[in-house]
């Protein structure tokens, strides 16, 4: 059997009912850990969920599919995906993505709006939402740029561009240097309640660094930025957020500073949140190996210490978030010498199965996967989906926590192989993915699918 | 002698009802019954503007100089008619195209005016505190038609006068300022006037435009107007300056507008009564559409009439507080 994608039909939601029984539902939201069940879904949406739903209780009219034992989770929801359409379509177009997000049991994708041009006006979010109509089978959330064409000077039009559907704003991979405008554009995304992601990289500090800075960039004899290039902007960041009661996300941080600069805005009652890439919890800078490109990345692989310092602060709920970081480069971006070669890694396909990886080490939970990849994207967003209660959208999807596979850049769905885990050998994968009640994705072909 | 006379208090309205202040700096340091009687005199003035013949001239053999660091068409013709229409000698100094230009300070300029012996001098300046400075230097009364980002009283007590000619009181109204409240005079001229009077201020705008710890003025704080202005009985809007509307504070004049501007559709959240009052100039479009601006419940005109009512009354006050101390042993 091959695998099974759905075709775009405009994310119209599934009619009539349907259901999925016999799984291992996990959603530490709803207080379901490995509960022996099944989902009930209506029109698109979840009507029951749990122990309750099983054969013997579904109406004749249901379409009821077995998993077997399979474990089913809240379809994940990736707060930082870059997708370079318009304006890099070789390197990833929205169809492209969202297919790949399927693959990986992510249901929402949170699009960066550095787009060619950017996504700092109505006009780009209106295209961005009905590219995803058209060519989407996934749900894709376009997010504002802060600044205008990220130029860190003037503010967009959040009013209308949330009208119009933006979910958060962002500088996608920049840093607003001018405290004034970050004060002032934290105000008035206040008074819209529009979450402020922001990334924090001080380019003066950071120099022309390209890796962490440490004993290995000495070694390597390449350019090293400290940790306190990304904290010194954080820092600014959460005070001004207390000055101007933003709701505030630090996008993805990856020292240990910075996670206690966090812990300690949260203690002081702050409403701030932090996300992590999955890549920052697995991988370390002794990765880089010999000036291996694919793990260049932005921020740069840190220490061990780092590591275990944010997987921590995962599991205390320091850190709200872990996101895919998906940045398609092609290999002319990538195949350079490590300094000249663009930041970043694809990474929607294998953010479940990396996560999993800590999982199946101990490291994490299951239920601390699913908080961070779902219900708490969710909470940060306002969305109806990622978690699985009655009335939420129903996108879910369903894993074999044991499957062992293999990453084959061939097979990824992503235009650009800019992978950090080629070749890798993960244990556990996503199935199926639905989205509103629909099949979209199905590791296994078309025959569960409707 | 006149007919302002006329509409002085009596002696049995007690002795808070005479003016003690020889310069109108600001309506901060003015009393309740100091805001009373200016505008009640300013009442009576609004009489004396409309009569043919303005013989009375309470103010004949007076110099008026009108000192404005900062063009303002408007307001220095609203002083210069007030003083014309008390018999007063108006001189207008251009101090934007003259001696400043060549480098002399604010004292330079008052103390070369002052040398030549003005009775009133009514100073517009671009800083905080410049009439309060001038006022320390200068023999005259002093009157304030705009310093900063810090008072514009006039303009507060004509907006005043307006709501009491329409609305019987003051005291216990609910009254929206809208707009850029930051870098208004006029805003804070009329919280401190409003507040004093016994009204309920709120302050309308996008966060970016409303001064931090606003709250802490005994005002409400909305950056919704729909919220802002619900049940409210005057709607003031204030203008936005071009060089606010670029993205430094808003993003755009057409999100401004969306979620600011005063049309027929947030006008509906106003008691039905409400009436719509502006500074001016207007940006019509960007804070204000024409069908409200020119509409039925716009008193923008009115307050225009008002404020040569008011700067009459004013001048007036200053210069009899003033002869009187100048009549007292120092």
């Amino acid at each position: 059997m091959s695998i099974f994608f759905a075709t775009p039909n405009g994310l119209v939601p599934s009619s009539g009912r349907s259901a999925w029984i016999n799984a291992s539902i996990y959603d530490p939201s709803q207080g379901l850990s490995g509960v022996r069940g099944g989902i009930l879904i209506s029109d698109g949406r979840i009507e029951a969920i749990g122990a309750e739903v099983h054969s013997e209780n579904l109406g004749s009219d249901v379409e009821v599919r077995d998993l077997g034992g399979a474990v089913l989770i809240p379809g994940l929801i990736d707060m930082r995906c870059h997708i370079s359409e318009p304006g890099g379509e070789s390197r990833e177009t929205i169809a492209s993505a969202s297919r790949a997000a399927a693959a990986g049991g992510i249901t929402s994708v949170v699009m960066m709006p550095d787009t060619d041009p950017a996504m700092d006006d109505v006009a780009l979010i209106d295209l961005a939402l009905r590219t995803s109509r058209e060519t989407a089978i996934t749900r894709i959330l376009p997010s504002a740029a802060t600044t205008r064409n990220f130029g860190g000077r003037e503010m967009t039009e959040y009013g209308l561009m949330q009208a119009a559907g933006a979910v958060m704003l962002s500088q996608a991979g920049t840093t607003i240097m001018d405290a004034g405008v970050v004060r002032r554009s934290m105000t008035y995304a206040a008074d819209f309640d529009m979450l402020y992601g922001h990334v924090s990289h001080d380019p003066h500090l950071a120099g022309g660094g390209v890796m962490n800075e440490s004993v290995l960039s000495t070694r390597l004899g390449l350019p090293g930025m400290p940790r306190e290039a990304e904290l010194l902007p954080l820092e600014r960041d959460l005070r001004l957020a207390r000055l101007s009661k933003v709701r505030y996300h630090a996008e993805k941080i990856s020292t240990e500073m910075s996670e206690s600069a966090v812990a300690r805005a949260k203690d002081e009652g702050l409403a701030v949140s932090a996300g992590v890439t999955i890549n920052h919890l697995l991988l370390t800078e002794d990765d880089i190996g010999e000036y291996r490109t694919f793990f260049k990345l932005a921020p740069p692989l840190r220490s061990d210490e780092d590591r275990i310092a944010l997987l921590s602060a995962v599991k205390s709920g320091t850190i709200d978030v872990i996101c895919s970081a998906h940045n398609p480069q092609g290999v002319d971006r990538k195949r350079l010498p490590f300094e000249e070669a663009t930041d970043g890694a694809i990474g929607l396909e294998t953010l479940l199965a990396a996560g999993l990886e800590l999982v199946h080490s101990d490291q994490l939970s299951l239920d601390d996967l699913v908080r961070a990849m779902a219900n708490r994207p969710a909470k940060l967003l306002k969305l109806e989906s990622g978690r699985l209660a009655p009335g939420a959208n129903a996108d879910f999807a369903v894993v074999d926590p044991d499957l062992k596979w293999t990453v084959n850049v061939g097979q990824l769905q992503s235009k650009s192989k800019n992978t950090c885990f080629e070749d890798r050998e993960f244990r556990g994968r996503v199935i199926e993915t639905v989205v509103g009640g629909r099949t979209v994705f199905s590791l296994h072909g078309n025959a569960s699918a409707a | 002698m006149t007919d302002l006379e006329n509409a002085h208090p009596r002696a049995s309205d007690g002795p808070d009802k005479r003016f003690l202040h020889q310069h109108l700096l600001g309506i901060e340091g003015l009393s309740a019954p100091d805001i009373e009687l200016l505008i009640e005199r300013a009442e009576a003035a609004v009489e004396l503007s409309k009569t043919r013949d303005r013989k009375a001239a309470p103010l004949h053999g007076r110099t008026q100089i009108n000192l404005f660091f900062e063009a303002s068409t408007r307001t220095q013709a609203s002083f210069e008619i007030a003083g014309k229409r008390l018999g007063a000698d108006v001189l207008n100094m251009a101090v934007a195209s003259s001696s400043v230009k060549k480098g002399e300070t604010l004292i330079d300029t008052a103390m070369t005016l002052n040398a030549m012996h003005p009775d009133i001098l009514v100073i517009r300046h671009p800083s905080a505190g410049a009439a309060a400075l001038l006022s320390q230097k200068v023999g005259c009364s002093v009157v304030n038609a705009g310093d900063g980002a810090h008072e514009h009283p006039t303009q507060a007590l004509l907006d005043a006068l307006t709501i009491k000619r329409h609305k019987g009181k003051i005291g216990g109204l609910v009254v929206a300022i809208c707009g850029d409240v930051l870098h208004s005079r006029v805003a804070r001229s009329n919280i401190i006037l409003l507040t004093k009077m016994g009204a309920k201020v709120r302050l309308v705008g996008p966060s970016t435009l409303i001064p931090e710890s606003a709250q802490e003025l005994g005002v409400e704080v909305f950056s919704d107007m729909r919220l802002g202005l619900s049940g409210a009985d005057v709607v003031m809007m204030l203008r936005l300056q071009r060089e606010r509307m670029n993205a430094a504070f808003v993003p755009s004049v057409r999100e401004y507008y969306r979620h600011f501007g005063l049309d027929d559709r947030s006008m509906r959240y106003a008691a039905s009564d409400a009436l719509v009052m502006h500074p001016g100039p207007m940006n019509r479009g960007v804070e204000i559409s024409s069908d409200v601006a020119d509409g039925p419940q716009s008193v923008i005109e009115e307050q225009v009439e008002m404020g040569v009512a008011v700067r009459m009354a004013v001048m007036q006050a200053v210069l009899e507080a003033s002869d009187t101390r100048s009549g007292e042993p120092r």
